[in-house]
């Protein structure tokens, strides 16, 4: 038997009694050395757990392996059956022969010890290296993880670095001991996609440089395309379809298979863009909202008197038009402005200097024309009240009687946006993401705007989740002449939903332009890089760079003024900031 | 509510907490209704340091008064002391640590430094302070442990508060244009019913304490009125010849205090959502 | 840094807050203070010499001039003189407050040697007879009051052991380190079971939260033997809240444990400013009051040391 890992009808239950209460069902697959499995799933689908179930993690979150075989074949050929291994044998398996990554590097690394001895503590203890020796191979692990400057990093502190630099202390730490199975468990998920892009470029490079056999775990099966040997998709605890990559993405056997690779939105440089509103002349459409030089900056204070010592420029001379029924994507990556920027529309915070104006809606009943979706559905609806009661706030606040009438009106709503009609009388709780979502949506539709801002409307929601709530979106759009502005960092979701994109970046918009222009044929080279690494099913074998630019720093001091690069006009939606 | 009594009556500590605390009660109310065994302040020369029996349950004191009778209408002062004194605290807390939260700036920091100020203060000692500026007896000790939990409720408070204003459904109700009498009562005070529920239960076990404390240096209720304080306060000269008057409040004490500490800790449980998952 | 700077900032702030709220409240107080220090014999004064012993205590101005002339003794180290001791405020405090220190160590010692090792052990074992056992005894020593903890001690050695504890005139460790050891065991165990349960929940609860964070996940992903995970990986972390309990809890204790002093016969600070308060000794209850604020927030100042000395977040965040 040449397997790295065979598993076997491996099951996986949780609590005081697992019997009932089982996550994983019968899961059986082969490692061989040097391969990567990729493991697909949605929440829920029991791939964290099958993967935390190999070095028997699971142990310590409450679950516990109640049947079948994980047979790990160590260096010298021998067998170890890890579902039976007591824990003294595990100890000496984890690290040495099993490392593993996570998806939050912030809070997987501990707070209080520094980076060097988080990393030297396995050199010491597991090869028995003296203080001075440990050191040294921790900071040659650094080294190999690209981190620069990695002699002084070694003091650092988890909190000092960066997400991305953190990740790569992860995967150091992981490949210390030159393990011969490395697993990640969605590591690039609350990274940014260019900073996954380097991730995942890094990941391809160490394991051609180790051999280590990979287990990746994902949500998102457009992000292994160019990197897995196989892949296995997993739905409710159980494998629906495992095979070769090529197999698996092209000949698709299982609905579930199909329905990931078709349903959900996957990015395809602007060949799958929106087509249905005509983007005729802009001189004479409508236009629902008008955005001119908008800029926003926070103070920021220094010294023990709290003088103001500067500003952070969050979004600088922002002009856009939002022509009436369109969708404006904005998209940018964390920090790049793009939520401060919905949010001045909104008036949830206050521009430096700048005009919105929103014109009014067609029957001028309104005051208030401009409505906003939220990321988190959780968050943005209190726990404490019903849903009726949530739907009424709207009403309540412009001094309309919650009546007959306005009671029809949230039946309505909730009807259009697919929830069932006793849903006014329950608590948010009670629904899932994706229906609360919903339930967001139909509370900002209660007072008629004419403009929806969706910030990162979808981002919470489970992939699939997101092409039905997509598509609502898209349906109202019509019935209601809505025009969006549709702020995310996903370029897939984006080029689904979006007529128009707008590139922000630092503050500023980089480019702007229609969807299918604008993904196909990039001209700026910000918007060159993020397209680059933005995973998709249709770049099979695409090789990650490991590229290291960072972005500039916003923080900028008090009498700063910045000057804009001249726009490069393509052609009447498409242009584009010069470049030095 | 009837929710949260049936998942505390569910809780395992929650249970035991819940019997103590209605016994206590009831013992309370039958004794205001005054309906205990004797009248808890009449002296029979001749009954004098009894011991347990089925005529006195609990003996007699020194004066020949029934030690139940004294222990139940105790109870009810030092019921009454804390729940009064707790409400009092709480109402100020609330509003002190809502608006601190919601207006912030020099609202906030005199709020706060003022509160600083008495907690700079060992709580027996502000109490104590307090008593002595407006003489001993059952309302002062109700004013006084007022005062001592304000500035800890305050805090209570404004902290889920800041961090509520900054939740997003905070931020939709102003993109509604909603008021900031909706906002302050509907989206903050409304969500931090639960985390104070927790603390005013564990509150009222500390007001017991300090109020027994108070009384047992004659500076809460003041003879010949009972209190669990009080009795202790008599006992101690006794204790070799008459152990239960020792013993019978001390230990009634423990138990009203076990009982509102095991409340409290069932209701963080229950109110918390990491654990309320577990307890499902 | 910049918070402990904020809170170094606060410090003079809350201490005037301190002086002008006792100032005030002392001088509430019914009744007035010749009277009290005199008890009887100042119905023999006349008003001549009574009006002489007020100028020589400062009584006879108004308020804001007595506060005024308080404040810049206080600043120039003069507390004033007690009434009732006829010396100044400070010598008063610093022959009663070593007792207090030494009663609060004590406690705090007993409290942490206690309570930190089973918590952990509970937390460790969690649902184990053990842990169940250890949340028990926590449970029931924190809601023992201590002066009910201390009538009871009394009571068990008394009535079961024929023992009384040791009363008599207190000993200064100074003099005879055993005697004043054999004084301060049994209050210092009662503070100290109090003390200790709150350690014992919430050193439990801390380890518990922290058992279960990502990082703790990662070593042991990294292969680190159980009891390096709970000591290296986990303790640190779970020190932090066990720091700040004990560092209000003993701030506490260093005002004087009133009750517990007053059932042991031990001249703390907290029999002083009991005293104090119902002789009207204003200076006395100005300046113990104040001194013992002092303390606490001292204490809380290095309650802060000790997180950022615990954690880099707070000791490198510019923030």
């Amino acid at each position: 038997m040449t397997a790295l890992l065979s598993v076997r009808d491996l099951r996986v239950g949780f609590g005081a009694r697992p019997e009932e209460n089982t996550v994983v069902h019968g899961v059986s697959f082969d490692l061989a050395p040097g391969e990567t499995l990729a493991i697909v799933g949605e929440s829920g689908s029991g791939k964290s757990v099958t993967a935390m179930s190999l070095n028997r993690l699971v142990d310590f979150g409450g679950g516990s392996v109640l049947g079948g075989r994980i047979d790990f074949a160590d260096a010298d050929g021998t067998v170890t059956d890890l579902a039976q291994a007591d824990e003294h044998v595990l100890e000496r398996v984890r690290g040495r022969q099993i490392g593993m990554i996570f998806q939050e590097a912030m809070t997987s690394l501990n707070p209080v010890l520094s980076i060097g001895a988080q990393i030297e503590e396995i050199f010491r203890l597991q090869h028995g290296l003296g203080r001075a020796a440990a050191k040294e191979a921790a900071r040659a692990a650094l080294e190999r993880v690209r981190i620069p400057d990695a002699e002084r990093r070694l003091s650092y502190a988890p909190h000092q670095l960066s997400g991305g630099m953190q990740q790569r202390v992860m995967i150091a730490i992981a490949l210390a001991s030159n393990p011969r199975l490395l697993i990640a468990d969605e590591p690039t998920t609350a990274l940014d996609v260019t900073i996954q892009a380097q991730i995942m470029g890094l990941l391809s490079q160490m394991k051609q440089e180790t051999g280590t056999g990979l287990i990746f775990i994902t949500h998102d099966i457009g992000l292994v395309a160019g990197f897995a040997d196989r892949i296995m998709v997993m739905q409710n605890g159980e494998v629906v379809e495992q095979g070769d990559l090529d197999l698996v993405l092209d000949r698709p056997q299982h609905p579930y298979t199909r329905h990931l690779l078709e349903a959900v939105p996957h990015f395809s440089d602007g060949k799958s863009a929106r087509s249905d509103h005509a983007t005729g002349p802009a001189a004479v459409k409508p236009r629902a909202l008008t955005v001119e030089d908008l800029t926003v900056r926070f103070p920021v204070k220094s010294g023990p008197l709290r003088r103001r010592s500067g500003n952070v420029h969050a979004v600088e001379g922002v002009s856009f038009d939002l022509f009436k029924g369109e969708t404006l994507g904005i998209v940018g990556e964390s920090g790049s402005g793009k939520s401060t920027t919905a949010r001045a529309i909104l008036e949830l915070v206050r521009p430096t200097r700048g005009r919105i104006s929103a014109g009014r809606t067609v029957d001028g009943e309104t005051t208030k024309p401009v409505q906003m979706v939220f990321q988190n559905p959780n968050a943005s609806l209190n726990p404490r009240l019903t849903v009726g009661q949530l739907l009424a706030e709207p009403l309540i606040a412009i001094g309309h009687k919650v009546d007959r009438l306005a009671r029809d009106r949230m039946a309505a709503l909730i009807d259009r946006v697919g929830l069932p009609n006793d849903a006014l009388a329950r608590y948010p709780h009670e629904f899932s993401g994706g229906q609360r979502q919903r339930l967001c949506i139909a509370r900002a539709l209660v007072l008629n705007p004419s403009i929806l801002v969706l910030d990162e409307a979808v981002s919470a929601l489970d992939v699939s989740v997101q092409a039905r709530v997509l598509d609502l979106l898209m349906d109202l759009q019509h019935e209601f002449a809505l025009s969006y502005l549709f702020v995310s960092h996903d370029m897939a979701v984006v080029e689904r939903i979006a007529h128009r994109i707008a590139v922000i970046y630092a503050g500023s918009i980089v480019e702007i332009g229609k969807t299918a222009e604008v993904l196909a044929a990039p001209k700026h080279s910000y918007t060159k890089q993020l397209i680059s690494a933005v995973p998709s099913i249709h770049r099979r074998r695409h090789a990650f760079s490991v590229d290291t630019r960072s972005v500039p720093s916003l923080i900028r001091p008090l009498d700063w003024e910045p000057d804009p690069a001249p726009w490069v006009r393509l052609n009447e939606h498409h242009m584009y900031r010069q470049e030095a | 509510m009837i929710n949260v009594l049936w998942d505390i009556a569910r809780h395992p500590s929650g249970r035991v907490g819940l019997t103590i605390v209605t016994v206590f009660v009831i013992a309370a109310l039958v004794a205001e209704l005054g309906l205990t065994p004797y009248d808890p302040l009449e002296q029979d020369r001749i009954a004098r340091l009894q011991g347990p029996s089925g005529v006195h349950l609990f003996g007699t004191d020194l004066f020949g008064r029934d030690v139940l009778s004294r222990l139940m209408i105790g109870v009810s002062q030092s019921f009454t002391v804390s729940f009064l004194s707790v409400g009092a605290a709480t109402l100020a807390g609330t509003v002190l640590g809502l608006t601190a939260a919601w207006y912030g700036g020099l609202w906030d920091g005199i709020v706060m430094r003022c509160m600083d100020v008495f907690l700079a203060f060992p709580a027996i000692l502000l109490a104590l302070l307090i008593i002595a500026v407006v003489g001993p007896g059952g309302w002062t000790s109700i004013l006084a442990i007022a005062i001592v939990y304000t500035p800890i409720f305050t805090r209570v408070v404004r902290g889920p508060a800041l961090s509520l204003k900054q939740r997003d459904f905070v931020d939709a109700a102003r993109t509604f244009g909603s008021s900031r009498g909706y906002i302050l009562t509907r989206h903050l005070a409304l969500n931090i019913v639960a985390p104070l529920s927790v603390q005013i239960t564990l509150a009222l076990a500390w007001a017991l304490v300090t109020e027994a404390g108070l009384s047992f240096l004659g500076l809460g209720t003041q003879p010949p009125h009972a209190s669990l304080g009080l009795m202790l306060a008599d006992a101690r000269n006794l204790m070799e010849l008459a152990p239960w008057l020792l013993l019978v409040p001390a230990i009634a004490l423990m138990f009203a205090v076990l009982g509102f500490n095991l409340l409290g800790d069932a209701l963080r449980d229950i109110l918390d959502p990491k654990t309320r998952k577990a307890l499902a | 840094m910049r918070y402990l700077l904020n809170r170094l900032l606060v410090f003079p702030l809350v201490m005037f807050g301190v002086s002008v709220f006792v100032f005030v409240a002392v001088r509430l107080v019914p009744g007035d203070a010749i009277t009290a220090m005199l008890g009887t014999e100042s119905g023999l004064l006349t008003p001549a010499q009574r009006d002489a012993l007020a100028a020589y205590f400062g009584l006879d101005q108004n308020w804001l001039v007595q506060f005024w002339r308080w404040l810049s003794g206080v600043l120039q180290g003069d507390l004033g003189i007690s009434t009732t001791f006829g010396e100044p405020v400070l010598t008063v405090i610093l022959r009663h407050f070593p007792l207090t220190l030494e009663l609060a160590i004590l406690s705090m010692l007993i409290a942490l040697a206690i309570g930190i090792p089973s918590g952990i052990y509970a937390a460790t074992r969690k649902d184990s007879v053990a842990d169940f056992s250890v949340r028990v005894v926590a449970m029931v020593g924190q809601s023992t009051p201590s002066f009910v903890v201390a009538l009871l001690l009394i009571f068990v050695l008394s009535v079961g052991f024929g023992v009384l504890p040791q009363m008599g005139t207190f000993v200064p460790f100074s003099e005879d380190p055993l005697r004043n050891l054999g004084q301060m065991i049994l209050p210092a165990f009662t503070l100290g079971t109090a003390f200790a349960a709150a350690v014992i929940r919430i050193s439990r609860s801390a380890m518990l939260d922290i058992l279960s964070e990502d990082y703790v996940r990662t070593a042991r992903s990294k292969g680190m033997p159980r009891r390096r995970v709970i000591w290296r990986h986990a303790f640190p972390n779970a020190l932090i809240p066990v720091v700040t309990l004990s560092g209000v809890e003993f701030g506490y204790l260093l005002g004087g444990a009133v009750l517990v002093e007053q059932i042991f016969a031990l001249p703390g600070l907290g029999r002083v400013v009991l005293d104090a308060i119902q002789q009207r000794d204003y200076a006395l209850v100005q300046g113990s009051v104040l001194f013992i604020a002092f303390n606490f927030m001292v204490i809380n100042l290095l309650v802060d040391l000790a997180y950022a000395a615990l954690d880099p977040r707070i000791r490198l965040d510019a923030k």
